[in-house]
C-alpha cells in the first residue's frame, strides 16, 4: 500500500486522496433518506402481511384509529389513484414481468408484502398503532421452496435487456464422454440479501405548490424521480429526489424500493410531507440474490487441459418478474475449451423477485465454477494456480473475441508471491499448527468493464474554486473523491478548492450506480466538462497582457498544475487560471458535457470482450474438533485497468472480500417453507462477517494500461473484489482438511457432519 | 403494566388503544447542553436523539441492538442507544459523535478514520467511532485481535474492518506513546 501520508506534487488520477466527504461522514453532519428535517411531517410504519400468497379478506383498522396521533391507515382501499399500466411502473432497470406496486390491489403475492401504512405524528404512535391493525386474509398454496421450484424452471421468452445468453462451441457431450479426466458436481448457493446498514428509507417534503421533493435511499436520483413521475401522476420537473449520502446498497437500491412508493402514495393522499422508514426485519421483504443450483461437467486430457465443459444454473424469480444473471457464462469466457455448452433456467417461487446483488450472476456462478475448477486440478494432480494457467485464455473463448486487455497472468503471479503460494504442498491435510488444520486456495475472478453515457457540469469562479455535479450517487463507492481527483488531474487545482456535487435528480443526467461503470462514466464526464473549462480558459488567456500562452493551439499544448496553465513546451510561460478569469472579465465559466460511447467505442465494444480480473488467494484455519474456520489471510490481486485513487478502490476491494467471506462462511437467509417466509429476518439470525471474522486481506492492483475500454482506461471496483472468494475459500477448505463442499455458506454444521 | 400488554394482546380494541400515553419529566446533558425533557415512557435514547433532537449523527440500522450503529457514550460508556428507553437515563450524560468532534475539531479517532479510509458509505461510522472511544477507555484492548473481538457489536457492511482496526491501533499507540 502507497504512504498515505505523502504529499505528491500534483494531486490528480493515481493520487491516493483520503475520501472528500469523510469529513461530514465521521462527525455526523451526512445526511441520509430518513434524516432531512420537514416540518410538520407525518411518520409512517410499514404493516407487513402476514402470509405468502393469497388475499387480504378484512381489514379492522378501528383500534389502530383509535391510538392518539394517528392521521391516517392507508390501504389498498383508500389509497390514490396509481397508474393501472404495468408499463407506468417502470422503471431504469426494470425487467421482464409486472412490477411490484405496493397497495395495489388485495392481492398478497409474498411474505411480507406491505398490506397498509399508518400515519402519525410519532414514529412510537405509528408503530403502536401499527401492531393494532388486524388484517384477515385467505390464505392459498404457496411454495417458497427452491428445489421444488426447479420442476417450474424455464428461459422466459422475453429477457432483461443485460442478460446474455450463453453460446455453445463444438459438441461438449462428446468430448465429455471421451475424456481422459472426468469431473462431475453440483454446486448451491444459498439466497442472500443485500443488508446495506442503513434501511431503505425516504422522507417526502410535501411543498404545497404541486412539487415535491423526495430524499430517497436508492442508487439513482433521475429513475427514482422518473418512477415517481410515471407511477403517481406527476410532472417530472415537480419531483425532485435527492440521495447525496447512501448508506450502502449493494444493489438493494438499484430500482425504486416500496417504501418511495409508500411514502409518495400517503404524501399525495393526505397532502403533506411523510417520513417512511423500513424496519430491519422488512429489508429481508424485499430483493435478495437469487438461491443458485449449478451443475458442472468437466472433461480434461490427461495433463490437465480442458476438452469440455458443461454448465447448467439455475437461480430463482419470483412469480411476478423474471430476474435473469449471467451465471454461466464466465468460466465460459476465461476458459481455453473448444468444446462447451451452458443452460441457464430462472424457477419462480412465491418471494418478491430476487435482483441484483453485488456482483450478479459472477459472485454466483463464477465463485461455484471456481471450485469445480480446482477439484478437477485435484483430478489432474495438478497445482491448482498450475491448472488455471494451463488453461488460460488471451481471448473470451465464449464469445471469440480479444480483449481490451486482460493481465490475469500478472494477477496471478503478484497474488501468488505475496501470499507465498510457492512451496504450497498439493495434497490436503499436510499443513497444521496445534489443533488447527491450515488449507490455502486460490479461485479467479471476472467481471465486466463497462460504460454508460453520463453528464456532468464543470463551474469554475473568479477566484478559482471549481464545483463539479452530476446525478450519479456515491453508495459508499468514493464517487465524489473520484469526481474531484479527476477534475483536480485536469485542471490542475487543488482538491480543497474543488466542490464535487452529487445524488440530486436536478444535476446532469446520469444513469442509476451499478454494475461498476460509475468511476469510468462519471470520471469521464467530468473529464470532458473539465477539458471544455479548459479550452475557455485558454481563449481567457488571449487576453492576459504579453499573451504568454500564445504558442499553445490548443490545450493539449498545456500543462495543469498549482492553479497555473503553463505551455507543456515551455514551462516558464504560465497563466495563473484568475488572472485569465480577471483579464477576460469573466465571474464564472460553467460547461456541461456528456461521455458517451463514440462510433470508435461502439466499434470496440462489438469486436472487444472487456473484462476486470482477479486472483483471489485464501488461508483457512479449521479447528478440527469445533470446527469452527478462520479466514487468516486472503490476498486479492485485481486487473481493473486505470486506478483513480488507489486509497478508496482499496477499499471497494477489501469490502468485496469482506463480503466474500460471509458468502463463504455466513450468508443464508432460511425460509420457513411451511410459513413462506423468510425466518432469520435479522442482524443476529442473518450473520454478516464482524471484526472479529476479518483478519488480513491485502490488496493488490496489477498494472494494466488499457486506453481503449474506456475514455479514462477505468474498468471499475464495485464488483471485482466479491467475486470467487468465497470459491478460494472453499477450495482452501478442501485443503486443509479433505472435505470438498459445493454448497455455500459452508458452516460449521456441514463441516462436522 | 404487563397486564395491560397481555389484555392488548387478546382484544386490541379501540378503548384502550386510544387512551393518551402519559410524560415523564427527563433531565439530560448531551454533548454538554443540559435538556428538561417531558418524554413518553416508549421512546428510546435513539430514537429521542434522531427523531427529537435532530441529532441524526447516531443511526438506525436495525432497532434491536445487533448491528451496533447507534453507539453512543452515556456517562462515559459505550452503549446501544436502541435499546436503553430515554426516560431511563434521567440524570445522566450523554455524548454522541456531534460530541465528540466537528469540522474543524475532530476528535483523533476521527480523523484516524479519515486517514486510514475506515468507512466507505459512512453509515456505521459514528457508532463504530463511539465505540472505539469506548473501548480505548475500557482499557481492555491491547492487541489487534482484542480490538477486533471487542469491537464486533459494531456492524459495517461495506467492509471497513481491517481498516477500522488500523485507525484504532493507530490512536491507542498515539495515546500510548504520549
Amino acid at each position: 500500500m502507497p504512504d498515505t501520508r505523502q504529499t505528491p506534487i500534483k494531486v490528480g488520477i493515481g493520487t491516493p486522496l483520503s475520501r472528500v466527504d469523510g469529513v461530514d461522514k465521521v462527525t455526523g453532519q451526512a445526511l441520509y433518506a430518513a434524516e432531512y428535517v420537514v416540518p410538520g411531517m407525518l411518520h409512517g410504519v410499514i404493516v407487513s402481511g402476514r402470509i405468502a400468497k393469497g388475499r387480504i379478506a378484512v381489514i379492522d383498522e378501528a383500534a389502530a384509529r383509535a391510538v392518539p396521533g394517528v392521521a391516517e391507515v392507508l390501504t389498498h382501499r383508500n389509497r390514490p389513484h396509481v397508474a393501472w399500466r404495468d408499463s407506468a411502473h417502470k422503471d431504469e432497470l426494470s425487467i421482464p414481468g409486472d412490477p411490484f406496486v405496493a397497495l395495489r390491489d388485495d392481492r398478497i403475492l409474498f411474505s411480507g408484502q406491505p398490506v397498509a401504512l399508518v400515519l402519525a405524528d410519532s414514529f412510537e404512535a405509528a408503530r403502536f398503532a401499527a401492531s393494532l391493525l388486524d388484517v384477515t386474509y385467505e390464505e392459498e398454496p404457496h411454495n417458497v421452496d427452491f428445489d421444488l421450484s426447479l420442476a417450474e424452471k424455464t428461459l422466459p421468452l422475453w429477457k432483461r435487456k443485460s442478460f446474455h445468453a450463453p453460446k455453445s462451441h463444438g459438441d461438449a457431450d462428446t468430448a465429455y464422454a471421451e475424456a481422459d479426466l472426468r469431473h462431475e458436481g453440483e454446486y448451491r448457493l444459498a439466497t442472500e440479501h443485500h443488508n446495506p446498514m442503513e434501511m431503505h428509507a425516504s422522507t417526502v417534503h410535501w411543498h404545497g405548490d404541486g412539487t415535491i421533493t423526495v430524499y430517497d435511499k436508492c442508487q439513482g436520483a433521475q429513475g427514482v424521480r422518473d418512477f415517481i413521475a410515471s407511477s403517481f401522476g406527476f410532472r417530472s420537473k415537480d419531483v425532485r429526489v435527492v440521495n447525496a449520502y447512501v448508506g450502502g446498497a449493494f444493489g438493494s437500491g438499484l430500482r425504486p424500493q416500496y417504501q418511495v412508493q409508500l411514502a409518495v402514495l400517503a404524501a399525495k393522499h393526505l397532502q403533506r410531507s411523510v417520513r417512511v422508514v423500513m424496519t430491519r426485519q422488512q429489508m429481508f421483504t424485499h430483493v435478495h440474490r437469487p438461491q443458485a443450483i449449478y451443475s458442472i461437467k468437466l472433461g480434461a486430457e490427461r495433463t490437465g487441459k480442458l476438452t469440455s465443459m458443461i454448465h447448467d444454473a439455475t437461480t430463482s424469480t419470483s412469480r411476478f418478474e423474471n430476474n435473469l444473471e449471467d451465471v454461466v457464462t464466465w468460466g465460459m469466457i476465461n476458459y481455453a475449451c473448444l468444446n462447451m455448452r451452458g443452460e441457464y433456467t430462472v424457477a419462480p417461487r412465491d418471494t418478491y423477485t430476487s435482483s441484483d446483488m453485488r456482483a450478479p450472476g459472477a459472485a454466483t456462478g463464477m465463485t461455484l465454477f471456481e471450485i469445480a475448477m480446482d477439484e478437477l486440478a485435484y483430478k489432474a494432480k495438478v497445482d491448482p494456480l498450475e491448472f488455471r494457467l494451463l488453461n488460460y485464455s488471451d481471448e473470451d473463448a465464449m464469445n471469440r473475441q480479444p480483449f481490451t486487455s486482460k493481465a490475469l497472468r500478472e494477477a496471478y503471479r503478484e497474488g501468488a508471491a505475496a501470499f507465498g503460494w510457492q512451496g504450497r504442498p498439493i495434497e490436503p491435510r499436510q499443513m497444521r499448527d496445534g489443533r488447527e488444520m491450515i488449507g490455502w486456495g486460490v479461485a479467479t475472478g471476472i467481471w465486466d468493464a463497462q460504460f454508460s453515457k453520463t453528464s456532468a457540469r464543470a463551474t469554475l469562479l473568479a477566484d478559482g474554486r471549481l464545483e463539479v455535479a452530476s446525478a450519479t450517487a456515491d453508495i459508499g463507492t468514493g464517487t465524489y473523491t473520484v469526481m474531484t481527483l479527476v477534475a483536480a488531474d485536469t485542471l490542475g487545482i487543488a482538491p480543497e478548492r474543488i466542490t464535487s456535487r452529487l445524488g440530486d435528480s436536478d444535476l446532469p443526467t446520469a444513469p442509476v450506480e451499478g454494475g461498476s461503470w460509475g468511476a469510468a462514466s462519471t470520471g469521464a464526464a467530468v473529464q470532458l466538462a473539465c477539458r471544455s473549462v479548459a479550452e475557455r480558459l485558454l481563449k481567457a488567456a488571449a487576453k492576459v497582457e504579453g499573451q504568454p500562452l500564445a504558442a499553445a493551439s490548443s490545450i493539449d499544448d498545456l500543462v495543469f498544475a498549482d492553479g497555473r496553465m503553463a505551455l507543456r513546451a515551455d514551462p516558464g510561460r504560465s497563466v495563473a487560471i484568475i488572472d485569465a478569469m480577471q483579464a477576460a472579465g469573466l465571474d464564472r465559466i460553467e460547461v456541461e458535457e456528456t461521455a458517451a460511447t463514440g462510433l470508435r467505442g461502439l466499434v470496440s465494444q462489438a469486436r472487444k470482450s472487456r473484462k476486470t480480473h482477479s486472483a483471489v488467494f485464501a488461508e483457512v484455519r479449521v479447528d478440527e474438533e469445533l470446527g469452527q474456520i478462520r479466514v487468516t489471510r486472503i490476498v486479492s490481486a485485481i486487473a481493473a485497468g486505470r486506478i483513480i485513487n488507489p486509497k478508496t478502490s482499496r477499499s471497494q476491494i477489501l469490502g468485496g472480500v469482506v463480503m466474500g467471506i460471509g458468502m463463504a462462511l455466513h450468508e443464508e437467509t432460511l425460509a420457513d417453507l411451511r410459513l413462506g417466509r423468510w425466518m432469520n429476518h435479522n442482524y443476529a439470525e442473518y450473520h454478516i462477517p464482524a471484526h472479529a471474522d476479518i483478519h488480513d486481506i491485502e490488496v493488490i492492483f496489477v498494472d494494466e494500461p488499457d486506453p481503449e475500454v474506456t475514455p479514462l482506461g477505468v474498468k471499475g471496483l464495485g464488483e471485482i473484489g466479491i467475486i470467487s472468494v468465497a470459491g478460494a475459500i472453499a477450495n482452501a477448505i478442501f485443503h486443509a482438511t479433505g472435505q470438498r463442499h459445493r454448497s455455500l455458506p459452508i458452516t460449521l454444521d456441514k463441516l462436522v457432519a | 403494566m404487563s397486564q395491560a400488554a397481555l389484555s392488548l394482546k387478546d382484544d386490541p380494541g379501540p378503548a384502550l388503544a386510544s387512551r393518551p400515553i402519559g410524560t415523564l419529566p427527563v433531565r439530560l446533558t448531551i454533548n454538554g447542553e443540559d435538556h428538561a425533557l417531558d418524554l413518553e415512557p416508549w421512546v428510546t435514547l435513539l430514537d429521542l436523539l434522531r427523531e427529537r433532537l435532530h441529532l441524526t449523527g447516531t443511526k438506525k440500522g436495525c432497532d434491536h441492538g445487533q448491528c451496533g450503529s447507534c453507539t453512543v457514550l452515556v456517562d462515559g460508556t459505550r452503549l446501544n442507544a436502541c435499546l436503553k428507553l430515554a426516560v431511563s437515563l434521567d440524570g445522566s450524560e450523554v455524548t454522541t459523535i456531534e460530541g465528540l468532534g466537528q469540522p474543524g475539531n475532530l476528535h483523533p479517532l476521527q480523523a484516524a478514520f479519515i486517514e486510514h479510509d475506515a468507512f466507505q458509505c459512512g453509515y456505521c461510522t459514528p457508532g463504530q467511532i463511539c465505540s472505539a472511544v469506548g473501548l480505548i477507555a475500557e482499557g481492555h484492548a491491547h492487541t489487534r485481535d482484542e480490538v477486533r473481538e471487542q469491537m464486533s457489536g459494531n456492524l459495517c457492511r461495506c467492509g471497513a474492518y481491517t481498516n477500522i482496526a488500523d485507525a484504532i491501533l493507530d490512536v491507542m499507540g498515539q495515546e500510548g506513546r504520549e
